[in-house]
């Protein structure tokens, strides 16, 4: 067991509408595993990830975690949705979610957003919950700022926040949906020095990036994602330093 | 300092019987608003539809029309409803609709029309961002509504929440009309009897505006609250 893949995804298509975004994207990772996503936007690298937690119900494919298969079934319309949603809940409090734009809860404090799904979704007793959450605000350099509420703090800080709310669940896995986009330059460097020391514990991430140093210098392994497929996939020495794809090759020639 | 003719207590009677009203009346706003504003945010073509009548019958029609046909028309119903009930099973089952339990419901039913508005503002105007992290941390749909859609949503309907409660205030007045004693009844006849409009209606608008600023410094104080978080410190 001990040596079970946190994530495996198959064959996974995703269409809106008419829109076919992702055709056919396989993931598979082993524990201490960071892959990153690249691609140029709309390539489908977020859908993908927002497929893995189920925010987006996939049209095809398999998702198992920790060798527990999503169960899926057809409703009346003839759409695919989640066949327990009991299950769904499960999986997602085992894949914590870092999103692009935070997504704090703006109501509560710092250390209320980072015990509330703990104590409510895992069931942590509360004293518990609270040393937890101020282990994790101290490890992303926070701590004296438990007490303010998101929109009093940098955006910097905020998504810092926010991965110690997703490390509180001691998740399976990490995703991370674009965590550096909506930053100011400045502000970057704060976050993925973070993501960073979390690799180097051998958490297991999945990050959608356009941060190619990021993408180079920390993952295992890396996806360039072009028009919903995957063109490009391997170790970040093989994916950037000698790329198959003529996409890829295009993606990384310099710009001006 | 001002004699009121040993219509005092009266008067104070009448007071209570305003605020009670309004009370009882603001509870029930309340819950139809919360279900109205469900039903019209819901997938449901049925509950959209019977929820957009109901906003749109009640807001199209005078709350006077509303209160009287509420008053007379529901005992003219209840009237038929016994004597059916007394052809068909020989059983007596009759009661007087009381003024205050028909004033609760009409006006409970007017405002819960402009309340599900207000609700289902509130409700939209939550970011999708606040919502979709709670689904993600793994959180049921009620979990999500109750610690996420309800703290949120009420910072945006709470000064909706408040005008609709001024104007609910005002509007118990209207009961007068089908025969309850409150406030405005008992001023009426004392200044009919007394022949002083001003020594028994000045004091009757003060106690309104007493009531309406105490309720404006609450839901201030409400408001202060239910935005923590979002205005930030100075």
């Amino acid at each position: 067991m001990a040596d079970q893949a946190p994530l495996i995804c198959k064959d996974i298509h995703k269409t809106f509408a008419e829109l076919e975004v992702l055709k056919g994207i396989s993931l598979e990772t082993r524990k201490g595993d960071v892959v990153s996503l690249i691609g140029s936007s709309g390539s489908g690298k977020s859908t993908f990830l927002r497929c893995i937690n189920l925010l987006e119900t996939p049209t095809s494919g398999d998702i198992i975690v920790h060798g527990d298969p999503i169960r899926f079934t057809t409703n009346r319309k003839g759409e695919r949705i989640p066949a327990d949603n009991k299950q769904v809940e499960l999986i997602r409090a085992k894949l914590s979610m870092v999103f692009q734009g935070f997504n704090l809860w703006s109501h509560m404090t710092v250390l209320e957003n980072i015990i509330e799904a703990p104590i409510n979704v895992l069931k942590v007793p509360k004293k518990e919950a609270i040393e937890r959450a101020e282990a994790y605000l101290n490890k992303v350099g926070i701590y004296e700022r438990k007490d303010y509420y998101p929109a009093q703090m940098s955006g910097g800080q905020q998504q810092r926040a926010a991965i110690a709310r997703a490390l509180a669940m001691e998740p399976e896995v990490m995703l991370f949906d674009e965590p550096t986009s909506a930053l100011d330059p400045e502000l970057v460097g704060e976050v993925l020095k973070v993501m960073q020391s979390l690799a180097e514990e051998g958490r297991t991430m999945i990050v959608v990036t356009h941060e190619m140093a990021f993408a180079k210098d920390v993952s295992t392994q890396v996806l360039f994602l072009h028009q919903g497929v995957i063109e490009e996939q391997g170790t970040p020495q093989k994916v950037f330093d000698n790329p198959d794809s003529e996409r890829m090759k295009q993606f990384l020639a310099p710009k001006f | 300092m001002f004699d009121l003719k040993g219509y005092g207590p009266a008067l104070l009677n009448g007071a209570v019987v305003t605020v009670e009203l309004a009370f009882l009346s603001l509870a029930l706003a309340l819950v139809l608003g919360l279900i109205g504003a469900a039903a019209k945010l819901s997938n449901s073509r049925v509950a959209v539809g019977i929820a957009t009548t109901y906003t749109t019958l009640i807001r199209g029609v005078p709350d006077l029309v509303m209160m009287l046909l509420f008053y007379y028309g529901g005992q003219v119903c209840v009237n038929m409803l016994s004597d059916y009930i007394w052809d068909t099973y020989e059983v007596d089952f009759f009661f007087q609709f009381n003024p205050f339990i028909s004033g609760v419901i009409t006006i409970g039913l007017i405002f819960g029309a402009y309340m599900t508005e207000t609700f289902r503002g509130a409700f939209l105007a939550v970011e999708t961002g606040q919502i979709e992290a709670a689904r993600a941390y793994g959180f049921s749909t009620w979990h999500t509504f109750r610690r996420v859609m309800v703290p949120q949503m009420l910072r945006h309907a709470l000064p909706g929440i408040g005008n609709n409660w001024q104007v609910l205030l005002k509007t118990t007045a209207l009961v007068s009309i089908i025969g309850l004693t409150d406030m405005v009844r008992v001023a009426e006849e004392a200044a009919k009897a007394e022949r002083m409009p001003f020594h028994f209606f000045i004091p009757v608008a003060f106690v309104y505006l007493a009531l309406t600023a105490g309720s404006e410094l609450f839901i201030k104080w409400l408001d202060k609250r239910a935005n923590a978080g979002v205005i930030q410190e100075s």
